[in-house]
């Protein structure tokens, strides 16, 4: 990496940032999984190991979240961004000298910032727990340029239209800025109060909804027909889809605080449009699983597709769950229990997981023109990430019922702590095998890259007979 | 962008996105702007002072920069016993918070009272303030008053005459730094909680806090009226230096590092020869645990329990 930081821009390969992006998220999620698994292991066996004062849970959980949120699924983002957009205009990135810059402060600031969240550097505030001054950094220097390079590669593509997945890849980076930036207001202006409190979840329901959502979808809207050879089934759905995310899912925040003193009407409104949000989720999982006719036994055959479309499925539990549970019959249950964290696995580790790991396969393949050195192995990555996360969310769904079951029956405290601890430890070993799969994949990776057979010039991956 | 539909779009855009947050910011911010500060936000402003989160006072969340609040029983200035108040003390230096120094946070009333009977507008932070918060009977609103002002109370005259100093403002550093919000809510839910963890707040309870830290997540016990349940100094200490000693089955971790070197009367903390006797004693070899070191006045943990208690 360090040779092409001096380079000039001619000199450097074509797709360098996407591998560098890539195999920077492939790193991230085992070292954000792998937290998350050690803070399972802390909250199924509290004394399990004793004396490592400073690896306390409360420290180390925000440092999971940031990691795997920053780390793995922004940076799996900018990797199939930096050789998708540049494919869908038929053009190259704009700059891979910048491209190279970016991901390399990206890291560094990324360790900076997860460092000091370690260290209890925080501004008290969920997904927002980075301080200004890393916030400003992240705005400016970690997402900014990466921006910059999509957005110019774009204008100066080489093909008259612009396909779906790069509306989304330009508006999402877009609004991206703009959440953040705001998001972080109360921070830059020392807001305070309820102001504060809504503006956090502002900032973090857009970052889910504006960010992560779309560009997931928009990934498979490339990956899908790419490998399968079948057209976008409908891209009036996809124009559908993108205006109903604008529209609907920028705006019900405060479905995240439906038991605070927000405003009624706040909380009302909220509601009624979180369930609007079903609008682009169910055109966005017909258009894909419509695409897939003909095709459907790449589902079995290919490990992209297999990634995919399971992502892609994952997506209709998620999106009925999330509408279902952001009403106010129902959220008071649920609110604040084990079933949200199921919720959220479901969305981040299940649905856009699935969609990330299989952009970076493919990816990773095609710009190292290099075919993936063992489908074996892939497919045990597979299973074990589809069995933990499923271990996961079905543990911390029971767990989340039983928490909210107590909540009427008013039992003392400590007896649901002792009803959950066997789904603590469920929870425990399926996130851990989730870590174990992406060790696998990490090897893989690198023995695809040493020793994977060659793909010959315009031929595809997928095209190529396993010889393993 | 060549193409005029892209243009169109581009518009169609930002007027959605605008549109989308002028409703989902600027109106609710408006709406929830408009709210007075209730005597509870009196109390947490002057309780917790500018800010528990990354703060230039206190950037590594030492628990630096903060205010003290004390319970006095006698008069300050001449000694003469007077009902129970509580006072906070802002020593010379330490930041105000966002009630006294912006305008809008207290609410129109309380700030309008706060000038003219509490004459607020003329503490000074550099020179240090008591404030009290009162309660205008005739209005039924509260307000705050600068007592260094209106009585002659100097912050060195209250502490010298305090009862009992709450290191509360500095705790709630601690609860923020520690992630204690992780697993414990100060937000009893507005639907069912009332029985087991007393009243929810409400709209005005807020104003002035930063960052509120009332969480999303709940795998303990709501802590917004704890101090109110259990206001045992002794049982805090056990239960933040190793939970298992007074609750075998808590998932909370321990808190020992959070007593520092030195306990109250001075002796070395050794947490690994602690550790290993309790270990030992968990294993059922010993039929005690061992002792629990009462934490330093300065300590960490002393704050994080005087935050705690003082949530009532
Ligand atoms: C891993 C989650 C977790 C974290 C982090 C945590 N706690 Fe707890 N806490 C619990 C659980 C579970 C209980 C209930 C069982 C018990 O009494 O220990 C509890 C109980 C308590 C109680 C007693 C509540 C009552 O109703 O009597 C207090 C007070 C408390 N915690 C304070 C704190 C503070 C302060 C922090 C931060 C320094 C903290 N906790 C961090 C899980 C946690
Ligand atoms: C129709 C679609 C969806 C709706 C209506 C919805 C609704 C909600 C609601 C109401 C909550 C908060 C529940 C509570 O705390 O009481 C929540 C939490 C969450 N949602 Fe969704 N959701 C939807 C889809 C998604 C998608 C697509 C993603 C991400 C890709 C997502 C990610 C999350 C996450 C991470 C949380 C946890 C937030 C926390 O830390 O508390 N959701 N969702
Ligand atoms: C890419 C994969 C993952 C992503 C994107 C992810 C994301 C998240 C998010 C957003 C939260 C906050 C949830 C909330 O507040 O509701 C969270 C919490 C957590 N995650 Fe993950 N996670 C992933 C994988 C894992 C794995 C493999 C484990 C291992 C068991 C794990 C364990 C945890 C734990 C223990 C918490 C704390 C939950 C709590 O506070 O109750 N995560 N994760």
């Amino acid at each position: 990496m360090l040779k092409y930081l001096f380079a000039k821009e001619s000199e450097i390969p074509q797709g360098t940032t996407a591998i560098f992006f890539g195999i920077s998220s492939i790193c991230w999620f085992i070292i954000g999984t792998g937290l998350g698994s050690f803070n399972a292991a802390k909250l199924a066996f509290p004394d399990w190991y004793h004396g490592l004062y400073w690896l306390q849970f409360g420290h180390m959980r925000q440092v999971h979240v940031h990691a795997v949120i920053f780390g793995w699924i922004a940076m799996a983002f900018a990797a199939s961004m930096m050789y998708i957009t540049p494919a869908l205009g038929n053009t190259k990135l704009w700059s891979e000298k910048l491209g190279v810059w970016n991901c390399l402060l990206y890291n560094v600031g990324l360790c900076l910032a997860l460092a000091l969240l370690w260290s209890g550097v925080t501004s008290g505030r969920e997904y927002s727990d980075h301080i200004w001054p890393i916030d400003l950094y992240i705005a400016f220097v970690m997402v900014l340029p990466w921006c910059v390079n999509v957005w110019m590669t774009i204008i100066h593509r080489r093909t008259q239209g612009i396909y779906t997945s790069n509306w989304f890849f330009a508006a999402c980076m877009f609004m991206t800025v703009i959440v953040f930036l705001v998001g972080n207001l109360p921070e830059f202006f020392h807001l305070t109060g309820l102001n504060e409190a809504y503006m956090t979840w502002w900032f973090a329901h857009n970052i889910l909804g504006l960010l992560i959502t779309p560009v997931a979808a928009a990934i498979t809207y490339y990956i899908v027909p790419k490998i399968t050879g079948n057209p976008l089934y409908s891209h009036r759905v996809g124009h559908l889809h993108f205006w109903s995310i604008v529209v609907f899912y920028s705006t019900p925040a405060a479905h995240h605080l439906m038991s605070s003193p927000l405003p009624e009407w706040l909380k009302s409104f909220a509601s009624v449009e979180g369930v609007l949000i079903l609008v682009p989720a169910i055109a966005y999982v017909c258009n894909i699983l419509l695409t897939m006719q003909g095709k459907w036994s790449m589902f079995v055959n290919n490990v992209e597709i297999k990634f995919t479309i399971t992502g892609v499925l994952l997506a209709i539990p998620l999106n009925m769950q999330g509408g279902f549970q952001q009403t106010r019959a129902i959220n008071w249950y649920i609110h604040g229990t084990g079933w949200i964290v199921a919720h959220a696995h479901l969305a981040l580790l299940g649905f856009s997981t699935f969609a990330e790991a299989a952009a970076v396969y493919y990816g990773l393949q095609v710009l190292l023109r290099r075919k993936l050195y063992s489908l074996s192995l892939a497919n045990l990555h597979f299973w074990t990430l589809l069995i933990g996360f499923s271990l996961y969310w079905t543990s911390m769904t029971i767990a989340g019922l039983i928490q909210g079951a107590a909540k009427i029956y008013e039992v003392p405290y400590v007896d649901v702590v002792i009803a959950e601890h066997p789904y603590m430890i469920v929870r425990w070993l399926g996130g851990t095998l989730v870590f174990l799969g992406n060790i696998v994949w990490l090897y893989n990776m690198y023995m695809t890259a040493r020793y994977g057979d060659e793909v010959p010039a315009g031929r595809q991956p997928a095209e190529l007979a396993y010889v393993r | 962008m060549a193409f005029r539909e892209y243009k169109i779009g581009c518009w169609m855009f930002g007027i959605a996105l605008s549109t989308s947050m002028f409703v989902t910011i600027f109106l609710p911010g408006l709406d929830i702007s408009a709210v007075s500060s209730t005597d509870i936000a009196l109390e947490k402003q002057l309780t917790y002072g500018h800010e528990s989160g990354f703060s230039y006072e206190d950037p590594f969340l030492s628990g630096a920069g903060k205010p003290i609040k004390v319970v006095l029983t006698k008069d300050p200035m001449n000694g003469s016993p007077m009902d129970k108040t509580n006072a906070y003390v802002f020593e010379a230096g330490t930041p105000f918070p966002s009630g006294l120094t912006h305008t809008h946070v207290l609410g129109e009333k309380v700030k309008n009272l706060s000038e003219s009977k509490g004459r607020i507008g003329s503490a000074n932070e550099d020179q240090g303030a008591v404030f009290l918060v009162r309660l205008d009977e005739a209005s039924d609103t509260p307000y705050i008053e600068n007592a260094s002002a209106t009585r002659g109370w100097t912050p060195e005259k209250v502490l010298a005459a305090a009862d009992q100093t709450i290191m509360a403002g500095s705790g709630k550093t601690m609860f923020v730094r520690e992630g204690c919000w992780w697993c414990h809510t100060l937000l009893p839910e507005q639907t069912q909680d009332w029985q087991s963890f007393g009243r929810p707040p409400m709209l005005g309870d807020f104003n002035g806090e930063s960052p509120t830290t009332f969480g999303s997540d709940r795998k303990a016990p709501d802590l917004l009226h704890v101090g109110a349940r259990n206001s045992s100094r002794e049982w805090m200490m056990l239960h933040f230096f190793n939970p298992r000693l007074v609750q075998s089955h808590s998932i909370m971790p321990r808190y020992d590092y959070l007593w520092g070197d030195k306990d109250a009367k001075g002796n070395p903390i050794d947490l690994k020869a602690w550790d290993e006797a309790y270990m030992k004693y968990a294993a059922g070899e010993t039929p005690y645990p061992p002792e629990v070191p009462v934490p330093a006045d300065n300590s960490d943990a002393r704050y994080l329990i005087d935050f705690v208690l003082n949530l009532k």
